[in-house]
Order: structure tokens, then sequence, then C-alpha cells
């Protein structure tokens, strides 16, 4: 048992820090970044990529640095903490978690070195309008075309950085009833193929993803990532693993904007002092603290259990995290904007974007209330 | 980083829990594991069964008996004995009086007085809090007037947990009343059995007797029982309270209670299934689970930083245990009230609870659930009040 970062983590957390606080710090960047093509940075995405960030997950045989979740929570802490918008988490975590985990090596060969290079970028079609949280609620069909191809047909729908995507990977049902564990395959699809629609928005908190409709779309075996027998297994640790990321950039966020409002309490004045001088806002500041820490520590604890080798274990403990990590996003997403009084309400001011990117991780794999069922009808964690 | 207990750790787990279970009669670690009230000699018998094995103070200093252990292994220890029902070595003794002894006594107070209290030979007892002095503990009005080789102490003590049982006090005194409030305290050890000294139990609101009043009127305390430097008093509290705070998590108390909810939920129907099968009770007892899960590891990140501390002052944060410890505490014992039901309405004294008045075996096991409810409200209110806690975060950690 041991907390501490290794010298290489340190460095990579110093590196990824300066970078983002260079690039992020002024709201009005992000701002900028928001009108360019693709709704982020594309320039910056480069610099990730010459930094090795996108290498970090992959195995050196595929052309990364073979390390762990725990740079990869090191990388998302800091997203959260600028608030960045380059499609990390959909390229990197997402597709290039079923790249990593569907072991189709030849695909991975191709693909991933494009990825690495930060010349690529893929997102990970998994939801569907019905579909809720349950990954295995799949409607989409992939149906056999006799030659090992398939034909899809189908909608996705809030497709995260599909919108700007060079190849989407796609969830569909093989065979089985809709919501059935069984019969669910990934496939590899160009976002150009013929048949492909994509119907690309901004989000909530500023970042982009797309509906995407399925017309026919032809693939060859070769698109095959996943056949129907492990298509749900693939999907479901490469969630896990996500949503490990997504607690680590919320405390990113949440750890910023707890900052922030101290900042603001220690200055704003009102009746003569700093409103920081009164006890009832030092305790509201406490209480934000404190969701901050224990959304911390599940976030660690979600890093070390996404890689267990037993699914149920693993997925308790994920859920565990997400309801943590929900349930202090609300505490510290609505105090801050409480305590920073009007100007939290404002687009002007950073506190409201935090509140914002926050309340849709929230929604993102299942909110707090979701995995609190899930983890109650597993039998709780002892 | 590496979150995972290693090897070595797990077989020191491992061979902690034997002993625990082996060593320690079932007894007691039943009547700890059910709620039930201890006697004094049962406390005493399992904490002399730990120190037979040197697991009393194994937080003290080797040459005073303590363990030589890494911070983890502090930690396994604690959860451990917690989750198997052991009664906490007196913590008047081992996690107070004797590290204050330890950093401010002298060599001869160390000698006389260390080996006793790690065997729990002398039972001590705390006489800081006041009527008048609760939260704001500097404001205690007990005083210590030098007369030749002795103080004369005069004054009252309140909410002393086991005074009845104790043979020793250690007690803040004021020895200057001109000085400002925090400079005018001395710590001092006083012999209860000196002419003087009244204790008056309080029954608190589960009926049971914890926490006495103590009167002191003109007791001679010899001035070799002065800890630290006279009018000093204050550094030795301060450094006391830093203490009982990182101890004050129990994590693994509440992960045994968890158990029990669980298994007693699951024995208790509820029209045409358990308790534990009801989708609102089992997902109340998730939530309490995640916040314990939270605890512990908030726990294990602030041993890990504390390793890297150079003062030795307490760390800050570990206010986050007590505040998050004692609502996780309270919120087991609320879930355990809810199993009861209305069989948490009979009322029965300790006396009671083996004659002939008993409950009947088959609700017996519910007797305990109003009085632990009733009694663990405490929790938030000792060893500096929750909102002490945050203030000592607001202060400290957030620098307002």
């Amino acid at each position: 048992m041991d907390f501490d970062l290794s010298d290489e983590q340190r460095q990579l957390k110093d590196s990824v820090e300066r970078l983002l606080k260079d690039t992020y710090d002024d709201l009005n960047l992000r701002k900028g970044y928001m009108k360019e093509p693709k709704g982020y940075s594309d320039a910056l995405y480069k610099q990730y990529a010459e930094l090795g960030l996108m290498a970090v997950p992959f195995s050196e045989e595929m052309g990364g640095l073979g390390q762990g979740l725990t740079e990869t929570m090191i990388i998302a802490e800091a997203f959260g903490r600028a608030l960045a918008l380059e499609p990390y988490l959909p390229t990197i975590v997402l597709a290039g978690g079923v790249l990593r985990h569907a072991g189709n090596q030849a695909m991975a060969a191709e693909l991933i070195p494009a990825i690495v290079e930060g010349k690529q970028t893929l997102a990970l079609a998994f939801q569907e309008r019905q579909s809720r949280y349950d990954l295995a609620n799949v409607s989409t069909t992939a149906k056999a075309d006799g030659k090992g191809g398939y034909t899809l047909e189908g909608e996705k729908s809030v497709v995260w950085g599909g919108d700007s995507a060079d190849k989407l990977i796609v969830s569909a049902r093989v065979s089985g009833g809709r919501a059935d564990r069984s019969g669910i395959g990934l496939f590899l699809v160009d976002a150009k193929a013929s048949g492909v629609t994509r119907k690309g928005y901004p989000t909530q908190d500023g970042m982009r993803a797309a509906d995407v409709t399925l017309s026919s779309v032809r693939v060859g075996p070769e698109a095959v990532i996943a056949g129907p027998d492990k298509g749900l297994d693939v999907l479901e640790v490469v969630a896990d693993e996500a949503i490990a990321a997504l607690c680590a950039e919320a405390v990113g966020a949440m750890a910023a904007l707890q900052e922030l409002t101290v900042d603001y309490l220690k200055t704003r004045k009102q009746f003569g002092v700093p409103i920081g001088s009164f006890q009832v806002l030092q305790h509201k500041a406490v209480d934000m603290y404190t969701a901050v820490e224990q959304a911390r520590s599940m976030a660690y604890y979600a890093t070390m259990m996404a890689a267990d080798p037993d699914p149920k274990e693993r997925r308790k403990a994920i859920s565990a995290a997400k309801v943590q990590v929900g349930r202090s996003i609300k505490i510290v997403g609505e105090t801050g904007i409480q305590l920073h009084g009007g100007i939290g309400m404002t687009m002007e001011y950073k506190a409201g974007h935090y509140f914002k990117r926050l309340t849709m991780i929230d929604l993102a794999f299942g909110d707090a209330d979701h995995h609190l069922r899930q983890l109650a009808a597993a039998g709780g964690l002892q | 980083m590496e979150l995972r207990f290693s090897a070595e750790e797990n077989a020191f787990r491992e061979e902690l829990r034997t002993f625990f279970r082996t060593a320690v009669p079932e007894s007691i670690r039943k009547k700890v594991s059910e709620n039930r009230h201890l006697s004094k000699e049962e406390m005493v018998t399992s904490h002399k069964i730990l120190h037979s094995k040197g697991l009393a103070v194994p937080h003290w200093p080797k040459e005073w008996g303590g363990a030589d252990w890494t911070p983890v292994q502090h930690y396994i220890y604690t959860e451990e004995s917690q989750f198997n029902g052991i009664p906490q070595p007196l913590p008047f003794n081992v996690s107070m009086n004797g590290p204050v002894v330890i950093a401010f006594g002298t060599e001869a107070q160390k000698k006389r007085f260390l080996p006793r209290m790690a065997a729990l030979d002398d039972w001590w007892c705390q006489g800081f809090s006041e009527p008048g002095a609760g939260s704001d503990l500097a404001g205690l009005k007990t005083t210590a007037v030098r007369q030749g080789d002795h103080y004369i102490v005069n004054g009252q003590k309140t909410w002393t947990t086991l005074a009845q049982y104790a043979d020793w006090i250690f007690c803040l005194c004021r020895t200057d009343p001109t000085a400002k409030k925090q400079l005018g305290i001395s710590y001092l050890l006083i012999d209860m059995k000196t002419p003087g000294i009244t204790v008056r139990p309080i029954q608190t609101l589960d009926g049971g007797h914890e926490v006495n009043e103590v009167f002191f009127d003109d007791v001679k305390v010899p001035v070799e029982n002065l800890v630290g430097q006279e009018h000093r008093g204050w550094d030795c509290a301060k450094f006391l309270l830093g203490n009982e705070r990182t101890g004050i998590a129990r994590v693994g108390y509440s992960k045994q209670r968890i158990a029990r909810i669980k298994e007693l939920a699951g024995r208790v129907m509820t029209g045409s299934k358990s308790l534990m099968e009801d989708d609102r009770f089992r997902e109340k007892v998730a939530a309490v689970e995640v916040e314990l899960k939270a605890l512990e590891m908030t726990q294990m990140r602030i041993l890990s930083e504390d390793r890297h501390r150079k003062s030795n002052t307490p760390n800050p944060a570990s206010s986050i245990l007590k505040i998050k410890g004692s609502e996780i505490q309270q919120a087991t014992t609320q879930l355990l009230l809810e199993i009861a039901g209305p069989l948490a309405l009979p009322y029965q004294t300790d006396e009671e609870e083996h004659g002939a008045n008993a409950l009947l075996p088959d609700i017996d096991w519910a007797a305990p659930a109003a009085p632990t409810y009733f009694n663990y409200r405490k929790v938030s209110i000792y060893g500096g009040s929750n909102e002490i806690q945050r203030n000592i975060l607001a202060k400290a950690v957030l620098g307002f």
C-alpha cells in the first residue's frame, strides 16, 4: 500500500499540468478552442501526442508506453482541472480501450500508430436513445452477409466526440432480443462510409457529440472488433475504465472549483469584511473540501479496482466510486455556485463551467442513484 | 503508487486475525460486536491478553513496549482488531496519556507510569472538560495552586468517562490565573485515591453509566506529578487532541457493524421477503458502505502522507476522519435501529440483562439497538465536536 507517485508519474503529472495551465488558464482561450472547426484545439491535441499522452495505455508491442490506469488517472485529473475539451476520453480511453481489450491484433496494429501520433481520433458509439445506462440495450442491428462481413442498421445517440472522429466503433446486435447480454458485436466503421450520417452538436459542458444514423452500412470481416459472444464483456470493462477516468476528471474539476471558491470567499467583501470570515460560509467550504477528498479517495479506489480480474468485484467497486463521485459532484458543484452568488451564474466565470462539466460526468455511464442500485443489488461492498 | 496490500501485509493481517480470534474470549468479542456493555474485568482481561503479545501499545516507541511497525501495519492492526470485536486497549492509557508522558514527561515519570499504563495495572481517566469548558476547553477553571512541594487542586471536571474504575486522572488545571487563557494551564497526574476527590455518576440517555463528574476539594498533588513545564499544559492538550483525531475514524468497527446489519436484516422479514431484499433498505446500507470505503481510503492516504510530514503536529486533514467517521458510525446505529423496529422498545438495564427479567432470547438481539443509537449521538460531540473539526479544517487547511 503506497499512495506516492513514482518519479515518472510525477513527471507526467507536472508536464501535463504545465501544458494545460499555459493553454487553458484563461477561460477565453477555451472559448476560442470551442469555435475551431472540430470544437477543440487540434494543435493542442497534437501537443498531447508529442508529450506521449496518447501512447500511455497501449502496450509497447502496439507502439504505446505500456503504462497503467494510474497514468490515465493523472491525465484525466489534469484535464478536469483545466476543463480540457480535446477528445482524449473518446479516442484513448473508450475506443482505445476497446482496441486494447478486444484482442484483434491486426486491427490494433493498423490503428494504434495513427492514434498515438495524434493523427486520428475515434469515438465509441455505444448509446442509443432508449438504452439509458444499460450497455446491453442495443437495437442497432448487424446482419451477417455470409462472407464474414455485416450490414449495420440503426441509430446511435450522444456519441462523445462523434462529430469530428475519423472512425467509429459501433455496438450492434447480431442476435438476441433488445437487452440480451449476448449477441452484441463491436464493429469499426469509417465515419465517412456510405450510409453513415452524423448530426453533430455541442454538449452542455462545451464539448461536442453526435447522433449517428447507420443505414445499410456494409463492413467487411476485417471490421469485426469483437464478435457477438464477447462484445458486451469488452464494452463493460472499457466502461469501467472510463468511469475510473471520469472519476479522476471529476476530482480535478471539483478540486479546482473548491479552490476557486475558497479564493473568492477570501477576496469578496460585504458588510466591510471578506465573506470568508463568516463561519456559516467557512463550514460550507469545508463540506466542499471533504466531498472532494472523499471523491479523490474513491477515484484512487476505482483506478485500483478497474483492473481487478474478478468482473463482479470490479463492477461493485466501480459502482461505489461512481456513487461517491456523483454525490460529491452535487455537493461541490451546487455549493460552489451558491457561495459565489451571482457571479457563479455567469458564462464569463469559470465556476459555472466546472459545475456544468461535473453535472455531465454524473450523467455519464450511470448517475449516483443508478450505481447505488447496482451496488445494492450485487450485495454491497463487503 | 501501489494501492493493494503486499503479500507480507496480508500475512501480517492473517496472523493478527488468528491471534484475535483464538486468544481473546469469544464472549467478549461477541459482546463488542453486539454493542453490549463490557464489565471492567472484561476490559482488563482483553487488554492484558493484547499486552502479553505486545499489542496494547504498538504505536509507542520500542523502548516503552512499542512494535516498530510501518503505518500500514498500524492501520491493519486497528482495522483487524475492530473488525473482530476486540475491545480497544484503554484509550485513556494508550492513546491519550501515554503519548503525552512519552513526549513531555521526565525519565522518572516515564519509568514510574508507562509500564503500568501499558499493562492496565493503572486505569487512567481524562480530566479535561468542565461544566463551563467544552468546545472552549481553554476556558477551564479548575485551579492548582502551588504550596511548597504540592499543588492544591480545586474545581470540577465533567464527562469523565469510566472515572468510576480509574486509579489515576490526567488533568488540565489553571496554575496561572493572570495569564492569557491558554498560557496558564498545567497538565497534572492525580491519584484518584487522594483525599478530596469525589466521583458522581451521570446517567446518559441510553441508561448507561459511562461518564461522571469529578470534584476536587483541596486535593494535594505532588509537584513531581506535573508533566511538561508549568503553565505549558496546553501544549500537551493540543498534542493529545491531535492524536485523538486519528484514532477516531473507527473504520473496523463500522465494517463489523455493516456485517452485523446484513446478517440481522437477512433474518428479519418484511412482508414475504427479508429486509435485506428490500430495495430501499439495501440501498441505504450500500450508501453507508460507499462512505465507509471512501473513509477507509482517505485514512490510508493520510497515513501515507504522514510518512512525509516533517513536523510532529497532527495532520489537520485528519479532522475529515473525525467528521466522516462519526457520521458513518451514527448511520450504522440508525440502520440497526430500523432493523429492530418495534422490538427496539423494551428497556432493560445491564443487571436485568442476565436476571429473571431478561428478555426472551429470540428478541434479545434487538435490545442494544435503541441504547446504541442514543449513545452514539456522542461520537459527533466528543473529541472536538464536528463543528469544531470544521473550524480546524477551515483554519488549518483552507486558510480562513
